[in-house]
C-alpha cells in the first residue's frame, strides 16, 4: 500500500539539473504560467471589493419610508410653531425630553384637513381620525443599554441639535429609514460610509464618537479601567 | 462649551443598613427586583440559581432558648473601592473591562453587553454579590410591558449586579438641569430598597458631603479607606481591605462579629 508520501514524490516531475547539478529553471515558461494566476487572484480581489464595498452594505441594510410623509421646513413657519422647535420638541419639567410629538399635539391643528396636500388627508384619515399613534422610525435611535440626555448637551451643554442630527429641523420630507439587517439598528450610528470615515459631527453616532467629544470636553472622565468616560454615564 | 470643565464633580455614594431596624421582611428585595428588571423564573426554590441584586440574609447567635438571637442582613453590592480607588476585587480580574469603577460617583458599573460570562468576577467577589443569568429572562405575559424603560434587560450568559440604582442617579441628573442646577441633593438621588424599607433601615448617600445622614451615621475615617468611626459601625471583611461602601450599623456585638472572621477571644477591629 503507498502512503500520500509516495504519490507525492511520484507525482513531482523532475527538474532537470544543469551541467553544475543545480536544478535548471527556464525563465519564460515560468512567467507564463504566473500571469494567469496573477490576473486570477487581482480579479478575485477586485471582486471582493466591489461585493464588500458595494453590494454588502446594499444588501446589509433595508430601506424603510416613514409613515407620514413630515414637512419640517413647512412646520418651522411662525404662524404655525410659535416657539419653533420646542412647539414639538420641548423639555418636560423632569428633565426628560419629549422626543417626537404625540398624535395629540398634532391633532390640535390637523383635527380636520387643513389644506389641498393629499399627504395630509392621508394622515387625517389614517391616524388621526382613528387616534392610532404613529410609528415613527427614529433615526437616532441607540441601542437599548444606551443612557442618553438631551437636556444635557442642548440645555447644559448649549449644543444645536443640528452637531448631531443634521439638517433635519429644515428638512421638506423626512429621508429613508435604514435598517442594519443583522443589529436591526438604524444606519446613523454607523454612518453613510461603510469604512467609517465622517465629514460631518452628524455622520456617525458610535461610542467612539460620543467618548471622543466627551474627552475633549472633559465630561465625567471617571473610569479607571479605561482613563476615559465612566461606563455609566452613558450606558444603564 | 466650556462649563462641562468643572463638571467632574466627584460624589462618595454609600449606604449604611441599620441591623437593629431590619425586621427581615424583604420589602427591599422586591422594590430592588422590580425596579431593576432581574428575571426570576417560576420554581425559585433553588437559592443557588435565583437571581437577588439583594439578598436578605438570617443570622443567629448559635444559642438556645433564652439567649437565641436572629438578625436580618440585607447585602446589595458593596461598591468596593479597593485599596486604591479603583482596584474592587471584581474590576481588576475583568478582562473584557465590562465592569469598571467610577471615580465620579464612586460606582461599581457592570456594561451587560461588554460582558461574555466569564465569571472571574463572581469567583473574585468576596460577598457573593454577582449573578450569571443561565437563562434569557421569561416574563409572565403581559409583564414585558410593566418593565422599567430606565435599566436595560440582561440577556442569557452575562453576569449582573446591583448597581445602587444608577439609573436614578442619571434621572436626577437630568432633573438637576431642568431647574438649571448642577448639584444634587441628597434627597434627588435615593435607591429603590432605600425608598421602600417600612422601618427606615437603609440609609442611602454621599460620603464626600459632611451634611448627609449616611456620613453623620457612619463617620468614616476618609485616610483610613473610609473606615467608620462611629461606634456601633462596621463593614462585611473589614480586613480584606475591600474597601466597601456599604455600612452596617448593629448595638449587638455578636452580629457585629459576625461581620468578618474573628478569633473566639479577639476583639471585633474598629469597635470602641
Ligand atoms: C410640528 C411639530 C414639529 C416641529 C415644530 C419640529 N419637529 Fe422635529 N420632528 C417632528 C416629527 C413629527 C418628527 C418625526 C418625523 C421625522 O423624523 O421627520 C420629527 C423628527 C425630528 C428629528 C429626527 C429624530 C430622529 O432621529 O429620528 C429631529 C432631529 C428633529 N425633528 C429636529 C427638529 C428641529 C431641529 C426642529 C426646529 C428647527 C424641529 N424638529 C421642529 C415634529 C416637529
Ligand atoms: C400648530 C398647528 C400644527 C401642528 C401642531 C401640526 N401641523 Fe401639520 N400642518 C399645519 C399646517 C398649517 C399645514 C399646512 C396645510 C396646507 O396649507 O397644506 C400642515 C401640513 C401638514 C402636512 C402636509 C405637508 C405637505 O407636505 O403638504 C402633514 C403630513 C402634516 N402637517 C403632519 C403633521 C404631523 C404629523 C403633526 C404632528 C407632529 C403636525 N402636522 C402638527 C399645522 C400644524
Ligand atoms: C449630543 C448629540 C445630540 C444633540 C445635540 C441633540 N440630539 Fe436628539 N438625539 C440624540 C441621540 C443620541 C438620540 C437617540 C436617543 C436614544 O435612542 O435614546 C436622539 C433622539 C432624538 C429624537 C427622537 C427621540 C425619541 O425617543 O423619540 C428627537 C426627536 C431628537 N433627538 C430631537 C432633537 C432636537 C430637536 C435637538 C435640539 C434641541 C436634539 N435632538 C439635539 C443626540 C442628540
Ligand atoms: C459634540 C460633543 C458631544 C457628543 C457628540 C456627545 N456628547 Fe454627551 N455631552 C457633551 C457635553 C459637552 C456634555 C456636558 C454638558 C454639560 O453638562 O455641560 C455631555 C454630557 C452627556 C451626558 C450627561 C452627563 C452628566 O453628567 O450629566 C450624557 C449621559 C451624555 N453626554 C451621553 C452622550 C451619548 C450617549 C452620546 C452619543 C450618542 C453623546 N453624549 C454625544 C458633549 C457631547
Ligand atoms: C460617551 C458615552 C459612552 C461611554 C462613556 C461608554 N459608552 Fe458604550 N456605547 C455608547 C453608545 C452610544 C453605544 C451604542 C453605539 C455603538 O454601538 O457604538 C455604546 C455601545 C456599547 C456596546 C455595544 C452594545 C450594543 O448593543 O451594540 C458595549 C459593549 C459598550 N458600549 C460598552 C461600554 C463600556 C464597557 C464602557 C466603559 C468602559 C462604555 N461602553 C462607555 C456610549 C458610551
Amino acid at each position: 500500500m503507498s502512503t500520500i508520501d509516495d504519490q507525492t514524490t511520484a507525482d513531482v516531475p523532475q527538474t532537470p539539473e544543469d551541467e553544475n547539478g543545480h536544478p535548471k529553471h527556464d525563465p519564460a515558461p515560468a512567467a507564463d504560467s504566473n500571469a494567469p494566476v496573477m490576473l486570477s487572484f487581482i480579479i478575485g480581489i477586485v471582486i471582493s471589493l466591489i461585493i464588500g464595498w458595494a453590494v454588502f452594505p446594499k444588501l446589509l441594510y433595508s430601506q424603510k419610508t416613514q409613515p407620514v410623509n413630515f414637512n419640517h421646513a413647512m412646520h418651522m413657519d411662525p404662524e404655525i410653531s410659535a416657539e419653533g422647535c420646542a412647539s414639538c420638541h420641548y423639555f418636560r419639567e423632569d428633565g426628560s425630553f419629549s422626543g417626537i410629538p404625540k398624535l395629540a399635539s398634532c391633532a390640535e391643528c390637523h383635527e380636520d384637513v387643513l389644506g389641498e396636500s393629499e399627504e395630509e388627508a392621508r394622515f387625517v384619515e389614517e391616524y388621526v381620525k382613528t387616534g392610532k399613534e404613529v410609528p415613527w422610525l427614529v433615526y437616532a435611535r441607540q441601542p437599548d443599554c444606551v443612557f442618553f440626555s438631551h437636556i444635557a448637551h442642548v440645555k447644559m451643554g448649549n449644543m444645536e441639535c443640528k452637531t448631531c442630527h443634521g439638517d433635519i429641523g429644515v428638512s421638506t420630507q423626512t429621508r429613508v429609514y435604514e435598517e442594519n439587517r443583522i443589529t436591526g439598528y438604524s444606519r446613523d450610528i454607523w454612518g453613510k460610509n461603510i469604512a467609517g470615515f465622517k465629514k460631518n459631527t452628524w455622520d456617525r453616532m458610535k461610542m467612539d464618537d460620543c467618548a471622543e467629544c466627551h474627552k475633549a470636553n472633559n465630561v465625567n472622565q471617571g473610569s479607571v479601567q479605561t482613563l476615559r468616560g465612566g461606563c455609566f454615564v452613558c450606558h444603564k | 462649551m466650556k462649563q462641562a470643565q468643572n463638571h467632574t464633580k466627584n460624589y462618595l455614594y454609600a449606604m449604611a443598613i441599620d441591623l437593629d431596624k431590619c425586621t427581615g421582611c424583604g420589602a427591599c428585595m422586591v422594590a430592588c427586583m422590580s425596579e431593576n428588571n432581574v428575571p426570576f423564573r417560576r420554581d425559585e426554590t433553588d437559592q443557588l440559581l435565583s437571581m437577588k441584586w439583594l439578598r436578605v440574609y438570617k443570622l443567629t447567635n448559635g444559642k438556645a432558648y433564652p439567649d437565641h438571637d436572629v438578625c436580618y442582613l440585607p447585602r446589595p453590592c458593596m461598591q468596593c473601592a479597593g485599596q486604591h480607588e479603583g482596584h474592587s476585587p471584581c474590576v481588576s480580574v475583568c478582562p473584557a473591562t465590562a465592569t469598571d469603577y467610577d471615580q465620579n460617583t464612586g460606582i461599581v458599573s457592570q456594561i451587560y453587553t461588554r460582558c461574555f460570562g466569564c465569571r472571574y468576577c463572581m469567583a473574585a467577589c468576596p460577598y457573593h454579590v454577582r449573578l450569571f443569568n443561565w437563562w434569557d429572562p421569561v416574563w409572565p405575559e403581559g409583564m414585558e410591558k410593566m418593565l422599567n424603560p430606565k435599566v436595560s434587560v440582561r440577556m442569557r450568559g452575562v453576569v449582573e449586579k446591583c448597581s445602587f440604582c444608577f439609573h436614578r442617579f442619571q434621572q436626577a441628573k437630568d432633573r438637576a438641569y431642568a431647574k438649571g442646577k448642577r448639584d444634587i441633593d441628597e434627597q434627588d438621588y435615593q435607591t429603590s430598597c432605600t425608598q421602600a424599607c417600612p422601618a427606615g433601615a437603609i440609609t442611602f448617600g454621599d460620603l464626600n458631603n459632611p451634611s448627609h445622614a449616611v456620613t453623620q451615621l457612619v463617620k468614616p475615617d476618609h485616610k483610613h479607606h473610609g473606615r467608620p468611626q462611629a461606634p456601633h459601625a462596621f463593614r462585611l471583611l473589614e480586613r480584606l481591605g475591600t474597601n466597601a461602601k456599604v455600612y452596617y450599623l448593629s448595638s449587638r456585638e455578636w452580629v457585629r462579629k459576625m461581620g468578618d472572621n474573628y478569633l473566639k477571644n479577639e476583639k471585633q477591629a474598629g469597635s470602641h
